[in-house]
């Protein structure tokens, strides 16, 4: 897993978002809050890269506006963007937010974990691959994977 | 011109599934359930690793969880098989071994592992002479094992013939014909070649979008149904050679040409299909949490078959449908396993509604 040498050696650095303001309905038990798009991008913004001792969010990896939900329909669409168009750990990435979500939200909701259109050079079959959840299933339960996404996801 | 008048009455067939029984035991992820071949148990399996034979006590409406096989794999269990006896149970894990379960003491006891696969065996299947088996894998490949009369399996070919992982595999209703489906979008037909006792790719069926989750043989063989992650069902029809309607097939083989794609009815991939051998009505398990049940028309044609939605249960389960298995001797009994845990069997009734 570990390459010899960084593979994005100089990434750019991006600002982090303000935290969230909590509005008084919030705090009211008696109102129904749905799932937003910000509570979906809190749960992922601070996942570790796998690379680099920095989070999803300050690589820009995975942004606000590209977190999409659908409260009617129980559906969660995320698109990722690897931070070089070559970058082998795309795969991981998107399967740490996959089991981040598959830990933290309801299991009503349908999660779909993509790559940024034209943004890697193995779009389709990365997306294919985090979308069978056969093998997501399958990896999950191989020990140095799940260790490595654990470290990953880990606060 | 003459205006032509027609008669307002058309009958269109419809059906229902009512609930019957929903079981819980599993914990986690149900992937498959098997009916054996009287219909008076079936296997569940899952992510807890275990194996649970249910069976209904005579003059009880219920079914009860009487056995629960564990100990058998280390990892996710994918699916079983009887074998058409009845007396043996084969159960398909992520551990890359395939369990052999028998019941000569009595009990179902495993007393036989196979092992060979690289990775995670994804599907396995008896044939219908019972002599041999067929596995599948993440590694590619597709196992035939053939077994001898004091339970020895030992490995009859290894079929490198797919690109991807190979999710399913099923063996033809009469003959020791082959079939497997892959994530390298295809389905490919093996069969053995008498001459030199090897296992040969006869036929493959390209149409689908992306990875083929299940296939399925009707009654004669001469049909097979595929689901797939592209949302799609095909109905794919056997051509012999010199076949009457001119259909091309070469050396000698069968061409099986995709006759009917039945899209925009499902709304999420399609992962298991169940064609029944007694009613001819196909099931389908799928991702949006729903059961669905097609039945061809009367006037469909052999070459240019149509097949109409006539039953549709959302929420069959609470998250996704894996299986679907209509029990092989009880007309209409459904079988049907979730994400949710749970297993769930159905009784399918026909209405016609004339309107």
């Amino acid at each position: 897993m570990c390459a010899d040498r960084l593979e994005n050696v100089n990434p750019k650095l991006f600002q982090k978002c303000f935290e969230r303001d909590i509005t008084p309905e919030e705090e009211d038990d008696n109102i129904v809050d749905e799932f937003d798009s910000r509570e979906i991008f809190d749960l992922i913004r601070s996942i570790n890269d796998p690379e680099h001792p920095l989070t999803l969010e300050e690589l820009n990896v995975v942004e606000q506006k590209l977190v999409e939900v659908n409260n009617e329909n129980n559906e969660v669409r995320i698109h990722f963007t690897p931070t070089i168009p070559h970058c082998s750990m795309a795969t991981l990435i998107g399967l740490s937010i996959r089991v981040k979500l598959l830990r933290s939200l309801p299991a009503r909701f349908k999660v779909l974990v993509e790559i940024t259109p034209g943004t890697h050079q193995s779009e389709a079959a990365v997306n294919k691959q985090l979308a069978d959840k056969e093998r997501v299933a399958a990896a999950l339960e191989n020990k140095n994977l799940i260790g490595v996404i654990n470290q990953c996801i880990s606060v | 011109m003459k205006v032509l008048y027609v008669c307002p009455v058309e009958m269109a067939a419809s059906g229902r599934l009512d609930l019957v029984d929903s079981l819980t035991g599993h914990r986690g992820r149900v992937w498959n359930v098997s009916w054996n071949p009287t219909g008076t148990v079936f296997a569940s399996c899952g992510e807890d690793k275990t194996v649970r034979l249910w069976t209904k006590s005579s003059g009880q409406r219920t079914w009860m969880n009487k056995t629960v096989l564990t100990d058998g794999h280390q990892r996710t269990i994918r699916e079983v098989a009887w074998s058409p006896c009845g007396n043996y149970l084969a159960s398909a894990s992520f551990d890359a071994t395939t369990a052999i379960w028998d019941r000569k003491s009595g009990e179902f006891e495993c007393n036989a592992t196979l092992e060979g696969h690289e990775n995670e065996v994804k599907s396995v299947c008896w044939a219908k002479s019972g002599n041999l088996l067929a596995t599948c894998s993440r590694d590619k490949s597709v196992w035939v094992w053939e077994t001898s009369e004091d339970d020895e399996y030992e490995c009859a070919a290894v079929i490198n013939a797919h690109s991807q992982d190979v999710k399913k595999v099923i063996w033809h209703p009469h003959d020791d014909i082959l079939a497997s489906s892959s994530y390298d979008n295809t389905i490919k037909l093996f069969r053995e070649d008498i001459s030199d006792n090897d296992w040969i790719n006869c036929g493959t069926l390209a149409s689908h979008e992306s990875t083929v989750w299940g296939i399925a043989f009707d009654k004669t063989g001469t049909r097979l149904a595929s689901c797939s992650d592209d949302k799609t069902v095909k109905i794919w029809q056997q051509y012999l050679p010199g076949n009457p309607e001119g259909v091309v097939t070469q050396s000698n083989e069968p061409t099986w040409k995709c006759v009917c794609t039945l899209s925009g009815y499902h709304s999420r991939v399609v992962y298991d299909i169940a064609w029944c051998h007694q009613t001819d009505l196909i099931a389908t398990a799928c991702g949006d949490d729903a059961i669905r049940v097609f039945k061809e028309t009367p006037s469909s044609h052999k070459n240019q078959p149509e097949f109409e939605l006539i039953c549709t249960v959302h929420r069959a389960h609470t998250q996704d449908v894996n299986s679907v298995a209509w029990n092989p001797k009880e007309a209409g009994l459904l079988a049907s396993a979730g994400d949710d845990s749970r297993v769930n069997l159905w009784q399918f009734k026909e209405e016609t509604i004339i309107f």
